[in-house]
């Protein structure tokens, strides 16, 4: 007998079919991966289980939850199952909290509105739960605020308040994707174990094949709203029999293909040199009369890269990756040290000076849907680096320079009327590819380029990346935690941890001998699809 | 999702048929027109003479002769209605034009800035803001003199710390988003980014405090006509004839009504019109029904 069934449902918001008959079953104490691109429709399959889904959308079929029909309950009912026996962890662990509350009225909340529990009974649980989650209450106190949190406490502090009441069915919609592969693995282990203890039935939802493969005994592949394959998740995986399910597999362990790089000759200057560079910012005001404590967000660090290189500076968030990729950008300014770009300081300098390397030097960001203006259109947007150049180009020239750097990201010359809303997260990747190469530059800073895309647009886009390397010879620093994209188009990587530089070496080498106790967390942390199969299917003989 | 749509071209006659196809801009652009045009018309016509005080006729319902019945010195109200509203629009759309020019720049600044200038502006606004209106409305007046235009720059002095207020706090959730970093990278300055993105992007909360300033700027007017510091007399405004209604609200309650309907009207034109100019620049609300 299963706990949830679900049997050919469908949903239409509009004439837009969104699901279509899905079928899908989870037993008492079993974890299913729900597996599929953005816009497959895991998550819309998660919101009907708790009746969450836009208050348009028609749904058609059957959902029975423990035996009672989920689309025939009525608002009440499901708010006494919302929370209560189903439970639900988001994404983002920075939105799912309210920032005005306490962690311990969040937890405490909902226990005193499922179990009529008075304020201390359902504090003493908050408590309870919050120490079984890794937060004991000697160093998380009920009464702090989720911004007195880091993003992995907070997504224990959601964990906490999903399974406060010991849930029948914990859904969990892509939990550790915005966190680095340390705290992933963390959080993943934590879920593990309150499945085990309390025979909770858990449905994960996630892009990362390999993390589902750790956690799900079985699979259900979604694409475009219907149910590709399903079954046991180390056979489905390893056999590969539905083409789809081979192509997911495939991209998610792609590696580029990539001649020699196109470094030159040794003799040749160095590109970037980052000397003994320390970021402090200020830090926060304990007293009225003592002078606060600075914060070292980067600590005397050194490095160097030449023209058409490839440099992945891994760490976990917060080790100050981004804060020295800011400051390489001038964008930010050292605390003390000094950034030579082709040889000229540019740190502290105005932005009249800095034209020229700026010209040289633009960025890639993490987020393809924050990174452009939605009111600008294309030819706008990607043009907007073009104003650096010595000499403006007129309306038709940069119309045909914008053109030109469309084309060499993938997409066409009619993109240009466009706004950014109308393109998907791979392609406005890709513009804000575009963008950063339309003033030919030498030097591309990436930050997490690749880790909001699906896996198959990623496996693109990293291609791309390692193509115009090639072809135009631009260098690379690669800002990442996800050591697959380091090892699949870097030479040589720096691991970074608290501010400082504690590993540097060939790619090959470092990702596959770590010396240094920072480096090794990484690289154990870090899922990988074939080594997580093998060990299912070892378990199961 | 929407990588499908056809690409939206942005000519002059595909605005103006996105324009008229939101009906919210058709119906405030609509009523706008009416207003402005009778406000225009009273400049050579009014249905009857103003200034002329014919004792006989005071108090008169609504009828066909004076479709909007006279007040108790016997002048009819509808044209007294044309006519102020030339003084009422003009006092509040000129209050609003300084309230943004001045203010929106400032906040502005002040977001970009950051660090003590921009404490410093705020600090100041704070203290226009704590300063009560009227009374300053009073010291100008009582140095310049009572005049439509000395009320027209008080009630715009009071208006800069609310648009630098809101145009600060739109700015500022706008400045640490990726596509002013990005900016920043392609070596744009901060006047530039703050032209070029931030203010279209706050364009749409300028808009609707932009209605509601222009809204209370009736009223100021009105309060401020109301003791004598505003529109003089014989000169009417829609201020002025609310407040002269107010003690013949039981005997002739139109008096009071219509004035009322006429900034009832205009705002709301002018709310709809906001509401679908910024619509109609907003490409991300274009595919909506």
């Amino acid at each position: 007998m299963s706990l949830l069934e679900i049997e050919k449902l469908s949903m239409k918001i509009g004439s837009l079919s969104l699901l279509k008959d899905i079928d899908l079953s989870i037993a008492p104490g079993e974890v299913l991966g729900l597996v599929g691109e953005s816009g497959s429709g895991k998550s819309m399959t998660a919101l009907a289980v708790m009746r969450l889904t836009p208050a348009h959308a028609q749904m058609k079929g059957r959902i029975s939850f423990n035996g009672i029909d989920i689309l025939g309950a009525t608002e009440p009912q499901m708010c006494a199952l919302r929370g209560d026996d189903i439970g639900m962890v988001f994404q983002e662990p920075m939105t799912a909290l309210n920032p005005v509350k306490t962690i311990g009225e969040q937890v405490a909340e909902g226990i005193r509105w499922h179990t009529r529990a008075s304020r201390r009974e359902a504090e003493e649980r908050a408590r309870k739960i919050l120490d079984r989650v890794g937060l004991p209450e000697q160093k998380f106190a009920l009464s702090r605020y989720p911004h007195e949190l880091s993003g992995g406490q907070r997504q224990r502090v959601a964990i906490a308040i999903a399974c406060a009441l010991k849930p029948k069915l914990l859904i969990a919609d892509e939990p550790t994707t915005a966190l680095d592969v340390v705290l992933q693995a963390q959080i993943l282990d934590l879920l593990k174990e309150l499945v085990d203890e309390n025979r909770m039935s858990l449905l994960f939802i996630s892009h990362d094949l390999a993390v589902v493969t750790e956690m799900a005994d079985r699979i259900t592949i979604l694409r475009q709203g219907t149910v590709v394959e399903s079954g046991d998740t180390a056979r489905t995986l390893s056999e590969a029999t539905h083409p789809y399910t081979r192509q997911l597999a495939l991209a998610s362990t792609h590696v580029p293909a990539r001649v020699r790089p196109h470094v030159e000759e040794a003799g040749a200057d160095n590109l970037l040199d980052v000397a003994n560079v320390t970021r402090d910012y200020p830090g926060t005001r304990r007293s009225l009369f003592s002078r606060p404590e600075p914060v070292r967000a980067v600590d005397n660090v050194s490095l160097t890269m030449k023209p058409g290189a490839s440099v992945a500076l891994v760490g976990r968030s917060g080790c100050g990756k981004s804060t020295l990729a800011r400051m390489i950008l001038a964008l930010d300014t050292p605390t003390s040290g000094a950034i030579k770009f082709r040889g000229l300081d540019i740190a502290g300098r105005s932005e009249a000076e800095l034209r020229r390397p700026r010209r040289n030097m633009q960025v890639v960001f993490q987020d393809p849907y924050g990174s452009f203006d939605p009111r600008h259109t294309v030819e706008r947007l990607v043009a907007e680096p073009l104003h650096l150049l010595e000499r403006r180009p007129d309306r038709k020239e940069r119309r045909d320079m914008v053109a030109r750097a469309l084309h060499e990201v993938g997409l066409g010359r009619s993109d240009m009327e466009k706004y950014p809303h109308e393109f998907s997260g791979g392609q406005r990747q890709r513009l804000s590819i575009a963008r950063a190469i339309i003033t030919r530059p030498k030097l591309v800073v990436a930050d997490e380029p690749v880790s909001a895309l699906d896996v198959s647009i990623r496996a693109q886009i990293l291609d791309l990346f390692a193509e115009l390397n090639q072809k135009l010879g631009v260098a690379y620093l690669f800002i990442t935690h996800d050591l697959t994209v380091a090892r699949a188009i870097t030479d040589d990587v720096l691991v970074m941890h608290e501010g400082r530089i504690v590993e540097r070496g060939k790619t090959s080498d470092v990702l596959s001998q770590p010396s240094t106790e920072a480096a090794q967390a990484l690289v154990s942390a870090a899922p990988d699809l074939h080594r997580a199969i093998a060990r299912r299917l070892q378990e199961q003989g | 999702m929407s990588s499908m749509a056809p690409g939206t071209p942005s000519t002059l006659g595909a605005l103006a048929g996105r324009a008229f196809a939101n009906r919210s801009f058709v119906i405030g652009l609509f009523i706008t027109l009416v207003v402005a045009a009778l406000a225009l018309v009273s400049f050579f016509w009014t249905p009857f003479d103003v200034t002329r005080l014919i004792v006989a006729d005071r108090m008169q319902p609504p009828s066909s002769a004076h479709w909007f019945g006279t007040d108790h010195f016997g002048r009819d109200v509808l044209s007294m209605i044309m006519i102020g509203s030339r003084n009422s629009i003009a006092v509040a759309l000129v209050a609003v034009g300084i309230g943004m020019g001045i203010g929106v720049p400032l906040g502005c600044w002040a977001a970009a800035r950051g660090g003590w200038i921009d404490e410093a502006l705020m600090r100041f606004n704070d203290l226009i803001f704590a300063f009560p209106a009227l009374l300053s409305a009073i010291m100008i007046t009582a140095v310049f003199g009572p005049s439509a235009i000395n009320a027209i720059i008080a009630i715009g002095i009071f208006n800069i710390p609310v648009f630098a207020r809101v145009a600060r706090a739109g700015a500022l959730s706008i400045w640490p988003r990726e596509y002013i970093l990005a900016a920043r990278a392609a070596g744009k300055g901060k006047a530039r980014i703050t032209i070029e993105h931030i203010i279209p992007n706050i364009a749409n909360l300028l808009l609707v405090q932009g209605t509601i300033q222009f809204a209370l700027g009736i009223l100021a007017e009105a309060a401020l006509s109301y003791v004598g510091l505003g529109t003089q007399p014989p000169m009417p405004s829609w201020g002025r004839m609310l407040f002269d209604a107010q003690t013949l609200m039981m005997v002739a309650p139109w008096l009071a009504l219509f004035p009322g309907c006429a900034i009832l009207l205009t705002v709301l034109g002018l709310n709809l019109l906001g509401d679908g100019i910024s619509d109609i620049f907003d490409p991300r609300a274009r595919r909506r029904p």
